[in-house]
């Protein structure tokens, strides 16, 4: 992999930047991988990334159906944040977040991180006792999260109206300073190129349509649109399609698919300093570094692998995110779109071993995948090149809806990811 | 926004509706003596299908009744709606696989 | 008159309406009709903006909504002072109106002198990703230092900066037909459908005169009639059919499942003397039986070095200020295309007086009889001529082409001078809402289009954007499409083209600047570059380089970009994908989405009969779900503590009065009813009495709770159930959930009564010395009327349903009356207590008393995570029940594993010392982070009552855990408490054992 650097630009810029090679190769599938990653989304890529740069597994192959860092990854309103309330969470997604602040570095590739803080405001004492809860469970697990007052809420988002006139009054917010965003597309590309130059093929138009399995039951291979592919192991991170292709691999999973919506205004100068979440009008928004307002909405209430959803989730958001920033009516929509993103009965990820010997899953991300991507990877590369979990992941078992040991962080704080 | 056709109403649109996710899930008889893992699968494992599914919507905002429909997830078509406590329909044979 | 390229006849604009608008601080003038570009162009400029990345002087490339790069600022009624700027407007819509104040944008310190055109200097570094390369050293910088700089130089235009004077409207509607675009194919179509009478039809155009195509062209003819006679006709044949509904300046933005179409109407802004209270815009939501798109197509410009530059526009839009707005985008014009079409073009512009020269890339013999057209009108015509580059900077002062030969090898260069360029590749058919129906797409190599392929809803497509280009065969199309079928005589179009990506030219072309995508300003190399490094799906290319994703979505430049791509790998077009397109078809201001739902109608206020009173007498409100609850009662200038602290004192010492209206209640009646309350709750209902109430624990089926209540049973086929506030309603739906779905057997109808009964709380000691006296048929003798019972009558001679209920400990009634009387009941009992000084109290004061005698609320001590036993209440658990909903769950293995968190009182060593409500609990403050957490505190206040501050926790493992120490999380630290029972109150004299 030859590096980036600004000498380098600056030297591509003086010849036409004819030297620039390709990111990732386009490699013909070999007949057998040590590991076959499914889904060559952020995570997965993430996941063959540190498979070989953690654990020098590097006989490995990201199978895209379509092409790289088109689902979720790049389909999320990019946030990426920390302050969850259960110990199980906050490791996991304070590992992420610790990943994240070196990602650019690590993989030679500008990911964008950018640590603007996220607000997440209280409308109500609920609200308030629940968001003071993860405060101080945050303080304790070493998780950055602070609370504000209406006034330093204004000051840290001046759009923001805290009249206390308006139908749900802003009564303080809990503001994580590490968090922020990123730059979704980069995430995959970054990850791609680093797991290329370590070895890794990625496949893209590369269906999984089935598992080949040993005698004894355990993983043989894939088989694909592109003929069958041997493996020792297997690990699914196909997001949304996890259903699917575990149906494929005969296996029912707890989640469901739902349509998730997020849209973008028309750029502006910087008007909007961080991202505000808020989950009593359920809106949140930043802006991106081209100047859209970056705006998520909710999910559709049935199953669907349509990526497309009701105009009315998109009109209910923007009825709140108009309450709490009256300046942006005349702002306007420019486009919106859908994902299919797979949910848990505890909204939590399930990131570990299935019934079959050799086959992982990491799924259940739902609306709040993003932000795991780093971590997420390095758990999930742990598990595939251990065969056991990481500590991180082992509560994020199959097993936890046997058990009843859920995480379940919706339930605890009635807050969206 | 999905247009539904409510079995005792008509077609209504989607934001009178609820759905219940998917239909055909029988409660076990006797709980008590389902085994942990036959019970969280009743609680928690889908289909889930790319294709049709059988789903439980409620006239909430209407009627107020139960009823189950099959609809193609990938074309969000519905193929019938149907009373509850009839068996699941042949889905059509022209739904789309997109 | 500053119009000095104001024709001086003909057009479409209305010259006994002279008007002017401010454009940069100076005047532009105009008339109605006009749009902001063509006054523009009237005053002889074309330079309207400077581009996103680059800082480079734009010009208007276009007539239309198509518009990438004459984006305006305007204030729309700066006459009424703020908030009704806003920014990005294309100036090519944007229709005048007497007043308007448009500003260019993304320039400083002016649109002629702007410091960010360094970028075009340093654009060889400025390439596609180059930001993925950079800037990632010092790590620290990035959001620090380089963020800002990119984020300061990108986005166009400014935010509005206060709130919206303007407001919006919405309306459904139903229709048969809706035709989407109202010029000829979209007319033909609508006048076919709506022909018998029998549908219902709606037209809608984004345009402001209808016409579309037609409204720019003065020599085609239909029936041997003027083009535009023909639009007259149709629109008067429409207009006197009622069933047809003709909607302008209505733009159809989304077309969602199942044909639920959405449009935005433009009400108010261009309107001179709109009243302040008519909307803005208007949201129409259509449910449409089926939709004719009749969308029409866009020109691709033609790519080469600087093709940007103003003064260099699309040839059909030349066409449309000449003949639409009578104005001459300048004296001397070099039409430059691939294509038969633009010869109309230069046809009309020589006809108006402009010197005209064409350059065809095709060869002489490709051409149709378009090209002896021209030439017989005395136009120079070059075939087999490329566009090597323009010139001029600000203006576009002349075009470099040069012939073909044989082998594609670049002949003499000739510069041609001009001020003006009229261009055309081709055309792309508006496929966008077909791609939002989610119809597929299918490639048609002859015409260089994606048109529509097979339908997935009712749906149909006719005219340009069904690649039907020619006039009559597209008025033939649309009443085809709208169910007829017509034969018109008309003008025979000149129609084909030959398919260019990027024009010959003998340049470098990585140093070239030929634009694909004007307003995100992406070159030709750019996107060359992002094919050399991997990214060959068209997803990827547009996604690396931006390429579509600018605020005209690609109208005008996907086409190029896909071609492009598809060139540069060698592969055929379709195999390079072509991107979905997703709504809307062109930015719709946020205002007409949210619509009405705003301030007060943001999200409806519940409000009880009695909140009247509440707000007269001076009650501080909380917003508990949808309603609105007295919080506390202040007099004389108390603070919540202060008035919480009198209010809970009144009702232990004497009485107190509180509107539980909010309760939700539900009526379950039916000879299965108490087999239903069995089901549903987890306690025994078969041998409650009638007469009797008890206090009911409901589970989800997982097994955690999910409401409470006081229920009670007015018969035995008959049970008035209460449910906590926010959990009305879906404890209602849970209910007939399981009623309709899973036990249908049973014979038990379900109603919901919260809104019906209004509850009046009297609670404390003299509670029921004050109320006797007004009810009427109610036996108040403790063996027949004693603590947990119901019972009906009349109170202040309105029926009742009396509950002896308490949720403080002290005596307690709630008194249901009917919603309409309650608040003279109020009233009454409130005149009445004054002598025994009582004292109306909020949901404060609830908690308070409430937390004293250590009842939960589900919601605070309850998060979705608590079984029954959590909270210490195994005891409401049916041992003998065979089954209820949650049971079998609650002996899943977690669900009885040890170190579950239970609920137990806290009491702090600082009697004083209240503790936060949400604070985590540990055993020892001192050890390392991260630290063991063992629960939380969900409820906590100051107790006058008790004396000291009394918390409520959920704690691991913390029954077995009282009397010892453990500590608490503060904002500064840690404070100390002492682990107790969840009861702090010892109540005297009659209480409520519940």
């Amino acid at each position: 992999m030859r590096r980036y650097s600004l000498t380098r630009l600056l030297k591509e810029a003086a010849s036409g930047h004819q030297g620039w090679g390709r990111q990732w190769r386009a490699p013909e599938p070999k007949k057998e991988y040590d590991v076959i990653i499914v889904g060559g989304g952020g995570h997965g890529l993430a996941t063959a990334y540190y498979l070989a740069s953690v654990h020098g597994v590097t006989n490995v192959a990201v199978l895209e159906k379509g092409w790289i860092g088109g689902g979720n990854t790049g389909r999320n309103t990019t946030i990426v944040r920390s302050n969850y309330l259960f110990d199980e969470s906050a490791a996991l997604y304070n590992h992420a977040v610790n990943l994240w602040e070196g990602l650019s570095q690590e993989l030679n590739y500008n990911v964008m991180f950018s640590q603007r803080g996220v607000l997440m405001l209280a409308h109500n004492h609920h609200d308030v006792i629940s968001f003071k809860r993860h405060v101080y469970a945050n303080r304790l697990n070493g998780v950055d999260n602070e609370w504000l007052s209406p006034e330093e809420c204004k000051e840290y988002c001046p759009p923001l109206s805290i009249s206390p006139d308006i139908r749900y009054p802003v009564l303080g917010g809990a503001l994580q300073r590490r968090g922020g965003t990123a730059r979704h597309d980069a995430v995959a590309w970054g990850y791609a190129r680093g797991a290329d130059a370590r070895g890794v093929d990625i496949i893209q138009n590369c269906e999984v349509t089935g598992l080949k399995r040993h005698p004894d039951g355990s993983v043989a291979g894939v088989e694909t649109t592109r003929g069958t592919i041997g493996a020792k192991r297997i690990g699914v991170v196909a997001a949304g399609n996890t259903g699917v292709v575990m149906g494929r691999f005969g296996l029912r999973m707890p989640v469901e698919s739902v349509p998730l919506q997020a849209l973008v205004s028309e750029p502006v100068k910087p008007v909007f300093p961080c991202v505000v979440m808020s989950n009593a009008v359920h809106a949140y928004i930043s802006q991106s570094d081209k100047g859209e307002l970056v705006i998520g909405a909710g999910t559709d209430q049935y199953v669907s692998y349509s990526q497309q959803g009701g105009i009315q989730i998109i009109n209910h958001t923007l009825d709140a995110i108009c309450e709490l920033f009256p300046q942006f009516t005349r702002m306007r929509m420019l486009r919106s779109w859908g994902g299919i993103v797979d949910v848990t009965p505890d909204r939590s990820p399930i990131i570990g071993k299935t019934p079959i010997e050799g086959l992982f899953v990491n799924c259940g991300w739902g609306t709040g995948g993003f932000k795991a991507t780093p971590g997420s990877g390095h758990v999930f590369a742990h598990t595939l090149a251990t065969g056991e979990p990481h500590e991180i992941n082992a509560p994020y078992s199959l097993d936890r809806f046997r058990t009843g040991r859920l995480i379940d962080e919706a339930a605890a704080a009635a807050v969206a990811h | 926004m999905l247009l539904i056709r409510c079995p005792y109403c008509g077609e209504r649109p989607e934001v009178e509706f609820h759905c219940g996710g998917e239909a055909h899930i029988a409660r076990p008889e006797t709980p008590t003596e389902t085994s942990d893992a036959d019970w969280a699968g009743f609680l928690y494992y889908r289909t889930n299908p790319r294709g049709v599914h059988a789903e439980r919507w409620v006239h909430n905002h209407g009627c107020g009744r139960w009823f189950n429909a099959l609809r193609d997830t990938v074309s969000d078509r519905f193929v019938t709606t149907y009373e509850m406590g009839t068996p699941r329909p042949e889905a059509g044979s022209d739904v789309t696989r997109a | 008159m500053n119009q000095p390229f104001r024709l001086a006849a003909g057009g479409r604009v209305d010259r006994s309406r002279p008007l002017t608008v401010t454009f940069n601080g100076r005047k532009l003038s105009g008339y109605r009709g006009d749009t902001i570009a063509s006054m523009l162009l009237a005053s002889g400029s074309h330079l309207a903006g400077r581009s996103f990345k680059y800082h480079r002087p734009r010009g208007i490339l276009s007539h239309g909504s198509d518009e990438p790069s004459a984006l305006l600022s305007v204030d729309w009624r700066a006459d009424r002072g703020p908030g009704y700027r806003d920014p990005n407007n294309r100036a090519t819509v944007v229709e005048a109106r007497e007043g308007l104040v448009a500003k260019t944008q993304n320039h400083w310190p002016s649109l002629e002198t702007d410091v960010g055109a360094v970028n075009d200097l340093l654009s060889p570094i400025f390439v596609a990703g180059f930001y993925y390369k950079t800037f990632m050293w010092p790590r620290k910088f990035w959001d620090k230092v380089y963020e800002p700089v990119i984020r300061r130089a990108a986005g166009l235009g400014e935010a509005p900066e206060v709130p919206d004077s303007d407001r919006y409207a919405n309306r459904h509607a139903h229709c048969d037909v809706l035709v989407v675009g109202a010029g000829p194919a979209g007319l033909s179509a609508a006048l076919a459908a709506s022909a018998d009478g029998s549908k219902r039809v709606i037209l809608a155009d984004e345009g402001f005169e209808l016409g579309g195509s037609l409204l720019n062209d003065a020599t085609s003819t239909i029936e041997g009639k003027p083009a535009m006679a023909w639009v007259e006709e149709t629109l008067a044949a429409l207009d006197a059919r009622e069933n047809v509904v003709v909607l302008p300046r209505t733009t159809v933005f989304g077309y969602y499942n199942h044909n639920h179409v959405a449009m935005v109407e433009r009400v108010a802004d261009h309107r001179d003397a709109a009243p302040e209270s008519l909307a803005r815009e208007r949201l129409w939501q259509v449910r449409a039986g089926e939709v004719i798109l009749a969308a029409g197509s866009h020109e691709r410009p033609l790519v080469f070095e600087n093709n940007d530059r103003p003064g260099i526009m699309l040839a059909d839009s030349v066409r449309a200020f000449i003949n639409r707005y009578a104005v001459l985008p300048g004296k001397e014009i070099v039409v430059a295309t691939s294509g038969a079409s633009a010869y109309r073009a230069a046809l009309d512009a020589k006809a108006a007086g402009m010197g005209v020269t064409l350059v065809d890339i095709r060869l002489e013999q490709d051409c149709g009889a378009e090209l002896a057209d021209a030439r017989a009108a005395g136009i120079t015509v070059k075939t087999g001529h490329t566009v090597i580059k323009s010139l001029g900077t600000k203006r576009v002062t002349g075009l470099v082409v040069a012939p073909l030969g044989n082998g594609g090898q670049i002949g003499d260069k000739t510069t041609l001078a001009c001020d003006c360029v009229g261009m055309s590749g081709g055309w792309t058919p508006s496929v966008h809402l077909f791609s939002q129906s989610r119809g597929k797409l299918a490639f048609d190599a002859e015409l260089d289009a994606f048109l529509p392929g097979q339908s997935a809803q009712a749906e149909r497509s006719a005219g340009a954007c069904h690649g039907v280009y020619d006039l009559a065969a597209v008025i033939a199309d649309g009443a085809k499409a709208g169910g007829g079928s017509v034969t018109v005589e008309a003008t025979p179009s000149y129609t084909g083209f030959q398919p260019v990506r990027v024009l010959p030219t003998d340049a470098d072309p990585s140093r070239v600047k030929a634009f694909i995508d004007f307003q995100n300003d992406v070159t030709a190399k750019d996107i060359k570059l992002a094919v050399r490094e991997g990214f060959q799906s068209i997803e990827h290319v547009k996604r690396y380089t931006t390429t579509g994703m600018a605020t005209d979505q690609g109208k005008t430049s996907n086409m190029n970009a896909l071609g492009l791509v598809a060139g540069t790998l060698g592969r055929e077009l379709p195999a390079v994908g072509t991107t979905t397109f997703r709504p809307p078809y062109t930015p719709v201001t946020f205002g007409a989405l949210v619509g009405p739902a705003r301030d007060d109608l943001f999200d409806p206020v519940r409000k009880t009969a009695i909140d009247p009173w509440a707000e007269k007498n001076g009650a501080v409100f909380e917003p508990v779900g949808l309603w609105r609850r007295a919080r506390y009662f202040p007099k004389d200038g108390e603070d919540m503590r202060a008035a919480v602290a009198r209010e809970t004192k009144a009702v232990r010492t004497s009485v107190g009065i509180f509107d539980a209206s909010t309760l939700g209640k539900i009526e379950i009646v039916g000879p299965d009813a108490a087999e239903f309350m069995n089901r549903i709750y987890t306690n025994a209902w078969t041998k409650l009495k009638p007469g009797r109430c008890r206090y009911g624990l409901m589970l989800r089926e997982d097994g955690f709770v999910y409401d409470d209540g006081v229920v009670a049973r007015l018969a035995e086929d008959r049970f008035h159930v209460t449910t906590t506030t926010g959990g009305a309603p879906r404890v209602l739906a849970h209910m007939e959930d399981y009623l309709q779905t899973e036990w249908p057997d049973l014979d038990v109808f379900l109603t919901s009564i919260t809104e019906q009964w209004a509850v009046i709380a009297l609670q404390g000691p003299n509670a029921r010395k004050l109320l006797e006296p007004f009810v009427t048929d109610v036996d108040f003798s403790d063996d027949v009327f004693p603590h947990m019972s119901v019972t009906s009558g009349f109170v202040c001679g309105v029926p009742c349903r009396l509950f002896r209920v308490s949720f403080t400990g002290e005596q307690g009634f709630e008194i249901n009356v009917p919603a309409d009387y309650a608040e003279s009941v109020w009233k009454t009992l409130y005149e009445a207590g004054q002598k025994y000084d009582i004292v109306p109290y909020g949901t404060e004061t609830m908690h308070v008393l409430r937390c004293e005698v250590g009842f939960i609320i589900v919601g605070q001590e309850t998060d979705g995570t608590a079984t029954p036993d959590d909270l210490g209440l195994s005891g409401l658990v049916s041992k003998v029940k065979p089954d209820f909903v949650g049971k079998r769950s609650l002996t899943r293995p977690d669900m009885v594993a040890s170190g579950r968190k239970q609920l137990v009182g806290l009491l702090t060593k600082n009697s004083d010392e209240v503790l936060d409500e949400g604070a985590q609990i540990v055993d020892d403050p001192a050890q390392p982070i991260p630290m063991k957490m063992l629960g939380h505190v969900t409820s906590s206040y100051a107790s006058s009552n008790c004396g000291r501050s009394i918390a409520m926790a959920m704690l691991a493992d913390g029954r077995s855990r009282i009397g010892e120490t453990v500590w608490v999380t503060t904002p500064q630290g840690f404070t100390e408490a002492t682990i107790s029972n969840a009861v702090f109150y010892d109540v005297k004299g009659e209480t409520a054992d519940a």
